[in-house]
């Protein structure tokens, strides 16, 4: 793990990680203070979501002392695990039935949003994409009350749970695939369409056999990014869950766990493990696939970790 | 560079094809946006601007702009200026915590996007350990240190073990230390990671140039790195202090007592209690017009930027 920031790797590494013009530098020593620092605050980042979920294993209800290893919090307590416990369970159905639904819907609607946007030139477009934007740095807050407030005295057919969630889920997710899409266009340019067309494809078919297949990596990232965007939202799904039947995951950890320890302590780091699994399979497989499909571009796994984080 | 290109190309492109298919491509999302983002604001104007319905306590929004009345209106602004001003406190109190969490998280943040971007052999491995509690829910954070803060939790014994303290001291129940920490907590990982992608861009010929100058490593960090870093500063800084204004939870799952709520505790709460929603709808519109102007700065900022999805 710790490298000798002395050593110098030979120019044939440096060649092929394409770093050279960087490994030049490297001839200044680091200080270590530095590194010191950035293992600090690692461990600090780290350290207490591991102990969570350690403790989820635990075979008391105690979340600081350790009893021997189980997975009464997960399968084996006949009344508080998550297997068994109503609420935590159908929390679990609840996040992934929000979660499929938003990014099927989301990740379509956004990506086209882009597309439409980039090509249509005129001040309305603008207009859109500053209004998507805007809606991109909105705090959470401001977004969650406003569409409440809609729903609770305009749109009143529209009842509070999960359809209210789903809608307004999508609204607040739009702008990943546009903004990631967005940035993809403008490195793809027009030329490639520009040829499908002179070559005689209609400007949709361009777009569809063309433009979508070379979006793909980027559509991809999105969905990613959506989905476990929704499995962690939290603010939009508690202001419009309405009974406990459409409390996700997020929301049953906060309500149940606002006020610290429940007889069923464990069992909420238990869910909140699965909650982690859950973001973490995704994005894991994401990336994998998204290595893939990226496969042979230049700029590698810098690039790729790029829109997965969102950077 | 690349968006460069890609503009005088796009130009041409966007000629061909009939002219109501981009629109048309466009409109779904659109509309959305439309209907379930600008169009709240509007109810929520009609709802402040309205009464409440002395029976049901549920709110009666006036629709018509010019018979819009000030009964919440005139409610929030005693609250917040009046002789029991409760509300006044709280809007300070959720300003020196943003700025406060904000500063900490800057301090922490710089040098770690800035020791990562410098990093040649192992970026990797750390951009994969930085980017990692990105994918933690923020609840199972929030819940970690909800779990250590305990009173008999771990860091009250290694604190008393230590002999730093001697007896626990109750973290969980209205401590600002805590929900401070909570939000450095909940968003210095948004913040290294925007931090990251400015710094990382920065063309190391400079760098190299200006210690060819004969400038020293410090110096190079002050007069080069940190003046082209300047602008990421303030995105990252806008990025992180724009949710925390609007954070209840972290205050919630870490504090849950009076003394340390925050404005988006009062919001939350007035949603939920009957006949209180209009004030909730004021102090949305208020912290809206707060936060509006460096919303559409780093909205411009970004777009400016090139593409929006680099400064993010």
């Amino acid at each position: 793990m710790s490298t000798g920031t002395s050593s110098v790797a030979a120019p044939v590494t440096r060649a092929a990680s394409g770093v050279h013009h960087r490994a030049r530098l490297r001839r200044v020593r680091r200080p270590s203070l530095l590194r010191g620092f950035v293992w600090l605050y690692l461990l600090w980042s780290l350290v207490p979501v591991a102990l969570a979920i350690l403790f989820s294993f635990n075979s008391g209800s105690s979340v600081t002392e350790w009893q021997g290893f189980s997975l009464r919090w997960y399968t084996g307590d006949p009344y508080y695990s998550v297997l068994h416990d109503p609420a935590l369970h159908d929390a679990v159905i609840q996040t992934l039935r929000l979660a499929v639904l938003t990014t099927l819907v989301a990740v379509p609607v956004g990506v086209l949003f882009a597309i439409g946007v980039n090509r249509w030139r005129s001040r309305q477009a603008s207009a859109w994409t500053f209004l998507m934007l805007l809606a991109f740095v909105m705090p959470e807050l401001i977004f969650g009350v406003g569409i409440f407030l809609l729903l609770t005295n305009l749109l009143t057919f529209v009842r509070l749970g999960t359809t209210a969630q789903f809608l307004a889920l999508v609204a607040w997710n739009i702008s990943w695939p546009a903004i990631i899409v967005r940035a993809r266009l403008a490195s793809i340019g027009g030329d490639y369409e520009e040829a499908a067309m002179d070559l005689g494809a209609s400007s949709l078919g361009a777009v569809r056999r063309v433009l979508l297949p070379m979006l793909f990596p980027a559509v991809f990232a999105s969905t990613v990014l959506v989905f476990a965007g929704v499995v962690d939202d939290f603010v939009i799904v508690d202001l419009l869950s309405s009974n406990a039947q459409s409390q996700p995951m997020s929301v049953i950890i906060y309500t149940l766990g606002a006020h610290g320890g429940s007889a069923a302590a464990p069992a909420l780091n238990a869910l909140a493990t699965v909650m982690f699994v859950m973001s973490i399979a995704t994005v894991a497989i994401g990336w994998f696939v998204y290595r893939w499909l990226t496969r042979g571009e230049k700029g590698g796994s810098a690039l790729s970790l790029g829109p997965l984080t969102g950077s | 560079m690349l968006a460069a290109d890609a503009g005088l190309s796009r130009s041409k492109t966007s000629a061909r094809g009939p002219r109501w298919l981009w629109p048309s491509l466009a409109m779904p999302g659109a509309l959305w946006l439309a209907v379930l983002f600008l169009l709240p604001f509007y109810v929520a104007l009609a709802v402040a601007g309205g009464t409440v319905n002395p029976l049901f306590f549920s709110p009666e929004p006036v629709w018509n702009p010019l018979s819009w009345r000030s009964v919440y209106l005139g409610q929030v602004w005693s609250d917040l200026f009046g002789a029991h001003a409760y509300l006044g406190q709280t809007v300070l109190r959720t300003l020196a915590y943003v700025v406060i969490a904000s500063a900490i998280c800057l301090l922490i943040a710089y040098p770690v996007a800035y020791f990562v971007a410098r990093q040649s052999r192992h970026k990797g491995m750390y951009l994969v350990a930085l980017v990692a509690p990105f994918w933690v829910s923020y609840m199972m954070r929030m819940l970690a240190w909800q779990n250590l803060l305990q009173n008999g939790g771990l860091v009250n014994h290694i604190l008393t073990a230590t002999r730093l303290i001697t007896e626990p001291v109750s973290w969980l129940s209205g401590n600002p230390v805590t929900v401070v920490l909570g939000l450095v907590y909940g968003y210095v990982p948004y913040l290294i990671i925007v931090l990251y992608a400015g710094l990382d861009r920065i063309d190391q010929a400079l760098l190299e140039a200006a210690r060819d100058l004969g400038l020293g490593r410090i110096r190079t960090f002050l007069h080069v790195t940190l003046p082209l870093s300047r602008q990421v500063i303030y995105a990252g800084a806008l990025i992180t202090a724009l949710p925390m204004a609007g954070d209840f939870y972290t205050n919630t799952m870490l504090s849950g007592v009076p003394t340390t709520t925050m404005i988006g505790n009062v919001i939350s709460n007035s949603l939920s209690t009957p006949g209180q929603s209009g004030d909730g709808a004021v102090l949305v519109l208020f912290l809206l017009l707060a936060l509006l102007a460096p919303m559409v700065w780093y909205v411009r900022s970004s777009s400016r930027a090139g593409t929006a999805g680099e400064l993010l």
